[in-house]
Formats: C-alpha cells, structure tokens, sequence
C-alpha cells in the first residue's frame, strides 16, 4: 500500500503508539496515509478504537512477521 | 369558501383535522430532534477529570497514561493532583518510589539474567523485607529497569507527553499548605492551585471522571 509516512513504534509500550501516531498523524495533510508499524499486541485493538474516535480511517491492519502494521487515512 | 366559523370547528381540538396536525408535527418534532441531538453530539468535544491521589512510582503510570491517552483521543483531559498525588508534579521526579512492603499483589521478579531466573517469584515476607536496608531503593531500582526493558515510557516522559498534547494539570491547594509545600516545587505548567469548590464543577460537566 501506498503511504506518505512510516512510524516505527516497535518495542513501544501502551500507551506510546498510539500517542506517536497521533503526533505523527498531526504532520499530515488530509488524505494522506501514514504506516505504523508495533510490537505491542494491545495495539491491534487501540489502533482501531483511536480510529473510530478521531475519525481517522484504519485502512489495513495486519500481522507481518512479530509486527503489526497499520495504515491510517488522516481525515 | 370557508367561512371563518367553518375553519373553527375543523380545527377544533379533538377533531379529525386537529389531530392529524398534531400527528404531523410530532413525527416532524422527534426526527428533527434526532438529528438535531446527533449533530451536537458530534460537535461537541468528550472531556475527563481524573483525580490523582498516589504518590508513588507504580501508581504515578494510570493518571498520565489514561490522560495522554485521552488527549490523543481528541479528548479535553483535566488532571486534579491531591495528597500524595502531588508528588507527580513535583520538577524532580527522580526520588519517587515503589515499596514492596506490605504489596502483596506487586511481582516480585529480577529484570535480568536468564529467562528461568526471570521467571522467580521472590516471596519475601514483610517483616525481612522491613529489615533489609535500602530494600525499597533496590525495587525501584529492579521496577524501572522492568519498565525500561518493556519499553513503557518514564514517567517524566509520559507527564511531558500530557503537557505538550495539553493536559490541564491542576494542583490542591489545600495538600500544599498542608504538607508544607512551596509552588516553586512544582512544574511551572500547574495551570492553577484550586480546591475541591473549582474542581468538582469540572467533574460534573465532564463525560469520564476518575479516581485514581
């Protein structure tokens, strides 16, 4: 998938991911997607509740190789 | 045409015209109402208040994670700090400690070596752990070597995370003048000393309130 930025919070605990994608998500313009790549299993569920509340769409999440990958819209 | 007696007793209450109006503006009323409240409520931004009252280095992580959280969330995030949970304001955050003492639900295990030394339980009864010295220095010691080989944040960094994403950290100042504590203690971004009167009108607007 296509992505205008990478985030790497691997080896980042609760709640350090989804603080970094927010920051990160801040340095975007609309439309744009932004790739995130955890370790924290927890993230798997955050990254999709911090989805449905900021209204920024969770495009894919997937599990690649111990990772977890997200690609986020920013709205 | 109509004359003025005749649209009288058409629309007089109980008859047949009266209550299809009636019917009408009902239907018209509460879908009207129903839209109106779902825009409100997406325009309105959710807010918390936590009340912070701990003081020590395991409990200073459910106030600023629950915060930094719900500021990333989009959230207005007010922290009001009271008894020891004034610590957490405190510019050196360096003395803050966990005891094992009298903590029957803390884990007791060593941050290195093996994985099968990793996974001892120390059960260390209370009474020697009393008498060992510097025993609280030593597991702070262990418990932030923990926290920094799970990479959870220190809590210098998580607190300095609420302030840039705009936490309103208010301090009590009744557990100031009780403890016998100067504001130069502090942070300089303690929005406002306050007691219960200003905080409690904040808790009663707000969509999530804790006690921690």
């Amino acid at each position: 998938m296509q992505f205008d930025k990478e985030l790497d919070a691997r080896g980042l605990s609760c709640p350090l991911p989804i603080l970094k994608t927010k920051k990160a998500l801040n340095d975007l313009t609309s439309g744009q997607v932004l790739k995130v790549v955890s370790t924290d299993p927890g993230s798997v569920k955050d990254m999709q509740a911090f989805a449905s509340q900021t209204g920024n769409p969770l495009l894919s999440s997937a599990e690649e190789n111990k990772d977890y990958v997200f690609y986020l819209k920013k709205k | 045409m109509a004359t003025h007696a005749e649209i009288e007793t058409e629309l007089a209450p109980g008859s047949a015209l009266d209550r299809a109006i009636s019917e009408r503006i009902d239907m018209l009323f509460e879908r009207k109402l129903e839209a109106k409240l779902a825009e409100i409520n997406a325009a309105r931004t959710p807010s918390m208040t936590i009340i912070a009252t701990k003081g020590t280095l395991d409990w200073a992580y459910p106030p600023f994670i629950l915060a930094s959280t719900g500021a990333a969330l989009g959230w207005d995030v007010s922290i009001f700090f009271t008894f020891y949970g004034l610590e957490l304001l405190k510019k050196d955050l360096r003395k803050m400690k966990v005891s094992p003492l009298g903590n029957p639900a803390m884990p007791m295990k060593m941050p290195m070596g093996p994985k099968w030394f990793k996974s001892i339980q120390w059960n260390i009864p209370n009474a020697v752990q009393s008498l060992i010295p510097a025993y609280e220095a030593f597991a702070t010691k262990m418990m932030k070597k923990t926290i920094k080989n799970q990479g959870v944040a220190p809590i210098a960094d998580l607190r300095a995370l609420c302030i840039e994403a705009g936490v309103n950290l208010i301090a009590c100042q009744m557990t100031v003048d009780l403890f016998g504590y100067k504001h130069s203690q502090f942070i300089p971004d303690v929005k406002e000393y306050v007691g219960a009167a200003s905080f409690l009108p904040m808790a009663r607007e707000a969509d999530v309130s804790l006690f921690i």
